[in-house]
This record gives C-alpha cells, sequence and structure tokens, in this order.
C-alpha cells in the first residue's frame, strides 16, 4: 500500500494539471508508468508519459495512428525488449514494483496480450488455450482451465465440439476470441490489447467488447483503440496521446463530454485522426 | 497493316511452337531415361535382385540386397550427421545471427552447396579413411551428411524467416522463453517447409557416386556394423555398367530405375508435405 500511495505522488507530480489525481485518490493503482520516454535508435516516439493503471477497470488509449499508442502498451509487458535499438527511460510499477527489476518471462506471465491481428499458434484449439498452462505448469487438469478460459471468452458453445481441429478453421473474430482466451489461460493480473478489433466484423466487435465489460471485474485491461465510440463504450478512462505526449486522462464519460484540452476535443470531434 | 499483323500472328506462332518443343524435349527426356530404364532393366528387377549378393564373377543371376542395404545405411547416417548440424545451423541464422556472423555463415555454406562433390569425397578420404587405413560406411555417411548440409541449413532459415513475428510474439507474452518459443511455436509452424528441404537434400546425395568411391568403396558381401567398406547403388551401377558382363549390365539398369525411382518418390512426397502445410498455414 505505501507504494501506491509514493506512485500516485509522481503520477501527480508528473502531470500538475491533469485529472489524474482523482483518478489516483479514488481508485487503487494496478500500474504506474512515471516520467516514460521512449526511443526506436535516435527517434523519440512517447515524451514523459505519466499514468496510472487503475486495478479492475478498464483504462482505453486513444489517439492518430503513429501516436505512439503500441509503443506505450508493449513497454507494459516489455514486450519493446524485442525490437533491436528500442530504449527507454523512466519507471513502471506493477502493485508497486519496477517491472524491470523482474525476470521477463516470470513476469510477462502476469499479464496477458492480444495483438491486432489475431495471432493463434498452428495447433489445434485445445493446443492454443492449453500453451500458456504448459509452459507455466498448470495447478489444474488442463481440460479445466481450457474450458473455463474457453467460457469466459465467449467461445466455449462455438467451439466444444471442435477441440482438436485447427484454430486456423475458426473464423477471424473467433480467432481473435481464441486468442484472448489463450491469454486468460494464464490467469493474467492485466490484460494488454492492442486494437484488437479492428480486423473484425461489427458483430465479432460487439461480441469482444461484451467480453471486454465482463471481464475487468477480475482483471485489470488496457485497450488501444482507434475507434472513439469504442472507447466510450468500454472503457472507465481514457487517455489520449497526441505525437508522442499524453494531452489528456480523465474517466472516460468527462474525457468525451467535458474534454480539458482543446486538442482533445478536436480529436473526439472528428477534426482531425 | 495487314501484313504486319500477319507477320506478328506468325511471329507468335512460331515463338509459341519453338518453346513449346524445347518444354516437351525437356520432358520427354525424363520419360526416354525412365523408357531405357525399364526396358533395360525392367526385367531384372525381381525377388531376388532384393534379397540375394551379387553372384560371383561369369555366374548368372544374384542380386543387390547388399548395396541396397548399404545405400539405407549411408542414407540413414548422412542424414543423422547432415540434418541436425543444418537445422541448429538455421536456427541460429534465422534467430541469433547477427550481421556480420550471419553472413559469413550464409556465404559459406552457399559456397559448400556449390563445392563439387567429388571435393568433399576427397575430404572424406583424407579425414577418415587415410588415418583408419580402410574405407568404411562412416566415411561415406559423412561425406554424403556434409552435402546436407547447405541445403538443410538455408532452407531451415528461409522457412522460419517467413513465420510471423506475430507468432513468436504471442509466445513471448505467454511467458515462453525466446527458445521455448523457437522449440514449441516457431518450429512446428515451419517444420513441413524444413521436412521438404531435408527430402529433397536427401534425394540429390541419394545418388551421389564420386564421393562414395573412395569412402564407403565397394563391397561384394554383406556389410555389418559401420566400419567396413559397404555397396551401394550408384557405385554399384558404376561397376556393372563398366563389366563386360551383359547379366550386369542388366542388373546396373535395374539398379538405376531402382535409385530413380526412390528419387521420384521422395521428390513426391516432398511435394505432398508442402502442400499439406500451404493449406494448413493458410488462415
Ligand atoms: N520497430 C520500430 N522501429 C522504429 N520505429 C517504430 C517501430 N515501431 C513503431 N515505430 C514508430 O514509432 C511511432 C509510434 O508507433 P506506434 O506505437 O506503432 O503508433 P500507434 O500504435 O499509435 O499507431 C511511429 O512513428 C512509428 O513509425
Ligand atoms: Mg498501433
Amino acid at each position: 500500500m505505501p507504494s501506491t500511495a509514493n506512485s500516485s505522488v509522481s503520477l501527480a507530480a508528473g502531470l500538475p494539471a491533469s485529472p489524474g489525481r482523482e483518478l489516483a485518490g479514488e481508485h487503487s493503482m494496478r500500474m504506474n508508468i512515471s516520467k516514460l520516454n521512449f526511443y526506436y535508435g535516435e527517434k523519440q516516439v512517447l515524451f514523459d508519459i505519466s499514468l496510472g493503471v487503475a486495478a479492475a477497470r478498464l483504462t482505453a488509449l486513444i489517439g492518430p495512428s503513429g501516436c505512439g499508442k503500441s509503443t506505450l502498451l508493449r513497454t507494459l509487458n516489455r514486450m519493446h525488449e524485442t525490437v533491436r535499438n528500442a530504449r527507454l527511460d523512466g519507471e513502471i510499477t506493477l502493485d508497486g514494483q519496477s517491472i524491470f527489476l523482474q525476470d521477463v518471462t516470470q513476469f510477462r506471465r502476469r499479464i496477458g496480450m492480444v495483438f491486432q491481428k489475431p495471432n493463434p499458434f498452428p495447433k489445434s484449439i485445445f493446443d492454443n488455450v492449453a500453451y500458456g498452462p504448459r509452459i507455466n505448469g498448470a495447478s489444474r487438469p488442463l481440460s479445466d482451465v481450457v474450458e473455463a478460459s474457453l467460457r469466459r471468452a465467449a467461445l466455449w458453445d462455438e467451439v466444444k465440439d471442435q477441440l482438436h481441429k485447427s484454430a486456423y478453421e475458426l473464423s477471424g473474430g473467433q480467432q481473435q476470441r481464441l486468442c484472448i482466451a489463450r491469454a486468460l489461460a494464464v490467469e493474467p493480473e492485466v490484460l494488454l490489447l492492442d486494437e484488437p478489433c479492428s480486423a473484425l466484423d461489427p458483430i465479432s466487435t460487439a461480441k469482444v467488447e461484451e467480453l471486454l465489460v465482463q471481464l475487468k471485474s477480475s482483471c485489470t485491461i488496457v485497450i488501444v483503440t482507434h475507434n472513439m465510440q469504442q472507447a466510450a463504450r468500454v472503457s472507465d478512462f481514457t487517455a489520449f496521446l497526441l505525437n508522442g505526449s499524453l494531452i489528456e486522462f480523465s474517466p472516460t464519460p468527462q474525457l468525451f463530454t467535458t474534454p480539458a484540452d482543446s486538442r482533445t476535443e478536436a480529436y473526439i470531434t472528428g477534426r482531425f485522426g | 497493316m495487314t501484313a504486319r499483323v500477319l507477320w506478328r500472328k506468325s511471329l507468335s506462332a512460331v515463338m509459341l511452337s519453338l518453346t513449346g518443343v524445347c518444354a516437351f524435349v525437356a520432358v520427354s527426356v525424363l520419360f526416354l531415361i525412365l523408357g531405357y530404364l525399364v526396358i533395360h532393366g525392367g526385367r531384372s528387377v525381381n525377388w531376388d535382385f532384393f534379397t540375394k549378393l551379387p553372384a560371383p564373377v561369369g555366374e548368372l543371376g544374384g542380386g543387390m540386397a547388399n548395396a541396397i542395404l548399404g545405400s539405407a545405411k549411408l542414407l540413414a547416417l548422412a542424414s543423422l550427421i547432415g540434418v541436425p548440424l543444418g537445422l541448429l545451423g538455421g536456427v541460429y541464422l534465422a534467430e541469433f545471427g547477427g550481421h556480420a556472423a550471419g553472413f559469413v555463415v550464409r556465404y559459406a555454406a552457399d559456397l559448400l552447396n556449390g563445392t563439387p562433390s567429388i571435393v568433399i569425397g576427397i575430404f572424406a578420404y583424407a579425414l577418415l579413411v587415410l588415418p583408419f587405413k580402410h574405407f568404411s560406411t562412416f566415411s561415406g555417411a559423412f561425406a554424403l551428411g556434409i552435402m546436407m548440409i547447405p541445403i538443410t541449413l538455408r532452407s531451415t532459415e528461409e522457412f522460419l524467416r517467413a513465420v510471423p513475428l506475430a507468432l513468436r510474439e504471442g509466445a513471448l507474452a505467454l511467458g515462453a522463453s525466446k527458445w521455448r518459443a523457437i522449440l514449441t511455436v516457431v518450429l512446428p509452424a515451419a517444420y513441413r517447409g524444413i521436412l521438404t528441404a531435408v527430402l529433397l537434400a536427401l534425394a540429390r546425395v541419394a545418388g551421389e557416386t564420386a564421393p562414395l568411391l573412395f569412402t564407403a568403396f565397394s563391397n561384394r558381401f554383406w556389410s555389418p556394423g559401420w566400419n567396413q567398406p559397404t555397396a551401394s547403388l550408384p557405385v554399384m551401377i558404376y561397376t556393372y555398367a563398366v563389366s563386360p558382363y551383359d547379366d550386369w549390365h542388366r542388373q546396373a539398369w535395374a539398379a538405376g530405375l531402382l535409385l530413380l525411382g526412390l528419387v521420384l518418390v521422395i521428390n513426391l512426397l516432398a511435394r505432398v508435405v508442402l502442400s499439406r502445410g500451404a493449406a494448413v498455414r493458410r488462415s
């Protein structure tokens, strides 16, 4: 708990004029990003970002394409470390502990990630979901974990009779829910999603959104989206990024109805992006 | 105007038939060879051919059982030597190799691929025959194994690179280490392609004669173990074809037929494996 208090101080210090203070006051923070600068080689793409991720809430990152949403999201599970020349300074904590001081594979088990394009493994539906529990050592029987995860991802009824079929035989929307189930199977504390619906049709998108709303009671969620209606529908807090800087971070209704910054207003009213 | 059109049309017709004839010639060479082999050796491919040892000089009959087994042993051991080296080298190139190291390994593999097989034979001879003062299955398999390395290595690299980055990241995000991700996701995703390459490498060395002449040498009898000279189909074809006996000529044709059949089957298998892979990869 003292560490949480600490990070909310740094959050407030990093964002003096932002409503982040109230956020930190009302909700306990699961993750904290403070004074994050990010570089690909010489090119800086994130500038002094400070942001708290509230526990058991859904936080959306919005902003025009190329503003650094994916980059920011990928620092949260240290996926940026797979990119050569990528480097950062600043601090990110999970439950008050620096994520950079932990063993990276151990740490990533606690953070689930769902990507823009569905990326099921070339294995059966069952083996896809069982992958994480298998490499991490499951405490329960695998078939139980697989069923529970598929149910949580609202996919069980559609696939329960074909668990041993290749994951590639599913539709795009089903594949994406399979990827969500695969991430849930390791019971992540935080779930990161990078534009998870951008390759999906409206019906699949609605299913995934419904799913996210259900999931957030048990899981802290950060979602990147270029779709503002989606952010408005599903998220509790929204961060607006522009050219690598955090412009505004507020409770979602507030950001969409009474934005504090004129650039936010311009973006949400569709004047650019 | 009409003359122009006529000229163009006839030119097109001429080119079409010319290229068509060339394509036909290319294909018919294979069928000519196959027909020749069947006519001259077809009748000698019988039960004896597969089960009997070669008959003593001057006697009719006999078979090539020892050469068939010898070739099988040579190819098996060659794969055991060449495939792991090529596979792991390919993994290194695709997943870990930096710029300089990658360039050197890739270049060396391409040179090795272009090295005449007889040179590789001499190398195996100097390394594994001279010091022990006798020919052996092992030295022959070593020479063939070396020839399998570059094909396996380069195609492993290629097929691994074709595996989408998203799959690796998916595995890493679930807490897999890099090695774990390669073993459990990347290699399985690429294995059909790699298997195809290994099969093609096998087909390529199955008929190699030159590197065997002074490594595995030849043997009129069975060759137990790995440490004695052994008969093999390609060397048998060579020996029998240059002999003065009609019966041996027929058996040489038969051995040729068997070898070509083997290569055709391996190629077909490779095709099946790869086409199945494509069907699965499509999403
Ligand atoms: N691997 C990379 N190497 C170099 N530059 C990159 C890399 N990935 C992204 N960028 C750059 O970083 C900036 C932010 O990209 P990204 O985080 O993907 O934006 P978004 O997800 O908001 O569209 C862009 O200018 C992009 O060109
Ligand atoms: Mg992006």
